[in-house]
């Protein structure tokens, strides 16, 4: 009787007692869930081109952000070291392309999943190997004062994220949607060999995903460098991106904003609201749950493209 | 005679560096022409149309002796990309449409290595809608709700996007119904005659392939044992017999042929 209560009362009326307080967990959670989904948006962009999931995702977003800080440390202006920094990832999705899909092409995906795991820790090696193991605080001038809506105490910062995000996401959309390139990009996608056969060059199209996904990468991870400083956990947080897009549909780009925003509130509510019950620190795994539940009743997601079937 | 505009010359094939699948495949389709190369299963039907269109490197297969022109160029080095640039495209068995793309979009990426959608290509897009009405009305449907006949048209379509001289068309008549099978055959007749698009097509079904088209070649175990006009193949008595189910008797009693399976040696 007691752990309903604690389970299905208590919670609910801490809720309406302070509210705000609530708004302050919510907006908190949701400006978190944005960062999930820039690491999610990586992923879904090479899923819908290439049907490879990307577990190297997460190391690109610390190696770009690696490469950006250490450029600036080194002194060389802002600007210049983004131009710098997205050339890198560049000279990275040529290589990729080069060396680990075009000889794998026509291969299992698995095949292609594990070749990113190899991805990932090579890049995680030269980074460490050029730009040693510290945690480098990053400051891009990114605001980071906090306001207040109502009794509720906000972060610039997150708010600014929230905004890049959004136009991100909206440029993407349209590019996929409404471009020559999109649409053979989601050519690809769904049809290597067919893709292939009406002349829609394979190596282009991946060179040109891989380095989207590369810029989307240093943007994310300039975004947590500045929150968190640039440091080699960059990587494992973004792993936070697979319930995200369990959730999302991994071919959605709408898909992977909204599940980012659905695990970051949810599991920040979470741990503030029934942590306690569950003896703290329940959003570690709160998100995949949460995946879990979705696999069972709507394995595409909640934006996936649908499952296509005919009878 | 004219410069043929396909011409492939005794090609070897080899998947996986050891098996051996085409032993020297000869063919030639001249400009204009509808050319049918037919065979059972395994005969290598696929096998040859993929050399030609270069997809077979995506197969881990490899084109080993022998020379395929287009036009008189060499094209077997080419990638497939610079090859549909020169007028050559494959039209995949099974159709290969791409399912997430509605039919209008997978008409245009069709038009892909032509470069921006501009009005020439917006021509061509009306003119795949005046032969395919079917198409027109489903354009907005996701390619992989349709029929296996919308699917069929809409491959077919998208390969005419990028304008080629030559169409490989891998067994069109797969999966379909006999009625709808005679339509595509149709279509394809018709855009031969005013698009000016030669095509070689692969095809078991051997009656419908000879009835469209006006040379032949069969192939058996790699080889291309018999060729000729599509009338005199049609006519031949082998031909009847082993491919077209007919023999001197008339149609042939089916249980009889499993009984005692003869198999004509061609060499």
């Amino acid at each position: 009787m007691e752990a309903l209560n604690a389970l299905f009362v208590t919670p609910f009326v801490e809720i309406f007692d302070a509210p705000w307080f609530f708004m302050e967990v919510l907006t908190g959670g949701l400006m978190a869930g944005v960062m999930y989904s820039l690491v999610a948006l990586g992923f879904v962009l090479i899923f819908k081109a290439s049907g490879v999931f990307n577990f190297a995702q997460g190391v690109m977003v610390l190696f770009a952000a690696l490469n950006f800080v250490g450029l600036m440390d080194a002194g060389v202006p802002m600007i210049l070291a983004g131009i710098i920094t997205i050339a890198i990832m560049v000279a990275v999705a040529f290589a990729i392309e080069r060396f680990v899909l075009r000889p794998l092409v026509n291969q299992e995906h698995i095949i292609l999943f594990m070749a990113t795991i190899g991805v990932a820790y090579f890049l995680e090696g030269v980074g460490e190997m050029i730009w040693g193991t510290d945690v480098r605080p990053l400051n891009v001038g990114i605001p980071d004062d906090v306001f207040f809506v109502g009794d509720a105490m906000i972060q610039q910062s997150d708010l600014f994220a929230a905004v890049v995000a959004g136009f991100l996401v909206v440029v993407l959309a349209l590019f996929f949607h409404y471009t020559r390139t999109g649409r053979a990009l989601r050519a690809v996608a769904d049809d290597h060999q067919a893709a292939l056969s009406i002349g829609i060059p394979l190596n282009h199209i991946w060179v040109i995903v891989w380095s989207v996904a590369g810029f989307v990468a240093l943007v994310t991870g300039i975004m947590w460098g500045s929150k968190l400083g640039v440091q080699f956990s960059l990587s494992v947080i973004a792993l936070k991106a697979l319930p995200v897009l369990i959730l999302g549909g991994f071919t959605s780009i709408p898909g992977a904003i909204v599940g980012g925003l659905i695990i970051g509130a949810g599991e920040k509510v979470a741990e503030v609201y029934w942590g306690g019950f569950f003896g703290g620190a329940i959003e570690e795994w709160f998100a995949y749950i949460l995946a879990l539940a979705f696999l069972f009743f709507r394995p595409q997601g909640l934006f996936g493209e649908k499952i296509i079937e005919r009878v | 005679m004219a410069e043929p505009l396909l011409k492939v010359n005794n090609i070897e094939v080899i998947y996986d560096h050891v098996i051996l699948v085409l032993k020297g495949v000869s063919l030639e389709v001249p400009e204009g022409g509808i050319v049918a190369l037919l065979g059972a299963n395994g005969a290598g039907k696929s096998t040859t149309l993929k050399s030609i269109s270069n997809l077979l490197r995506a197969e881990r297969g490899d084109v080993t002796k022998g020379t395929i022109e287009l036009n008189g160029k060499t094209v077997h080095n080419l990638t497939a990309n610079d090859l549909v640039r020169q007028g050559c495209v494959q039209v995949m068995e099974g159709r290969h449409c791409f399912e997430h793309l509605t039919i209008e979009e997978n008409l245009l990426t069709g038009a892909y290595t032509r470069g921006r959608v501009n009005a020439a290509v917006k021509a061509d897009l009306q003119m795949v809608y005046d032969y395919f009405p079917r198409l027109y009305e489903r354009r907005k449907s996701q390619a992989g709700y349709t029929s296996g006949g919308e699917q069929q048209m809409c491959a077919i379509g998208r390969a005419l996007m990028a304008r080629p001289k030559i169409i490989l068309l891998d067994e069109p008549s797969m999966g379909l119904a006999p009625q709808l099978v005679e339509q595509i055959f149709e279509i394809v007749k018709k855009l031969n005659k005013e698009e000016g698009v030669s095509f070689l097509l692969a095809e078991q079904n051997t009656s419908v392939a000879l009835k469209y088209a006006d040379y032949g070649y069969i192939l058996e175990n790699g080889r291309v044992v018999m060729d000729g006009d599509a009338e005199s193949l049609a006519n031949n008595e082998d031909v009847k017999e082993f491919y077209l189910g007919v023999s001197q008797q008339g149609r042939k009693n089916f249980r009889e042929v499993k009984h005692y399976k003869r198999r004509k040696r061609w060499l």
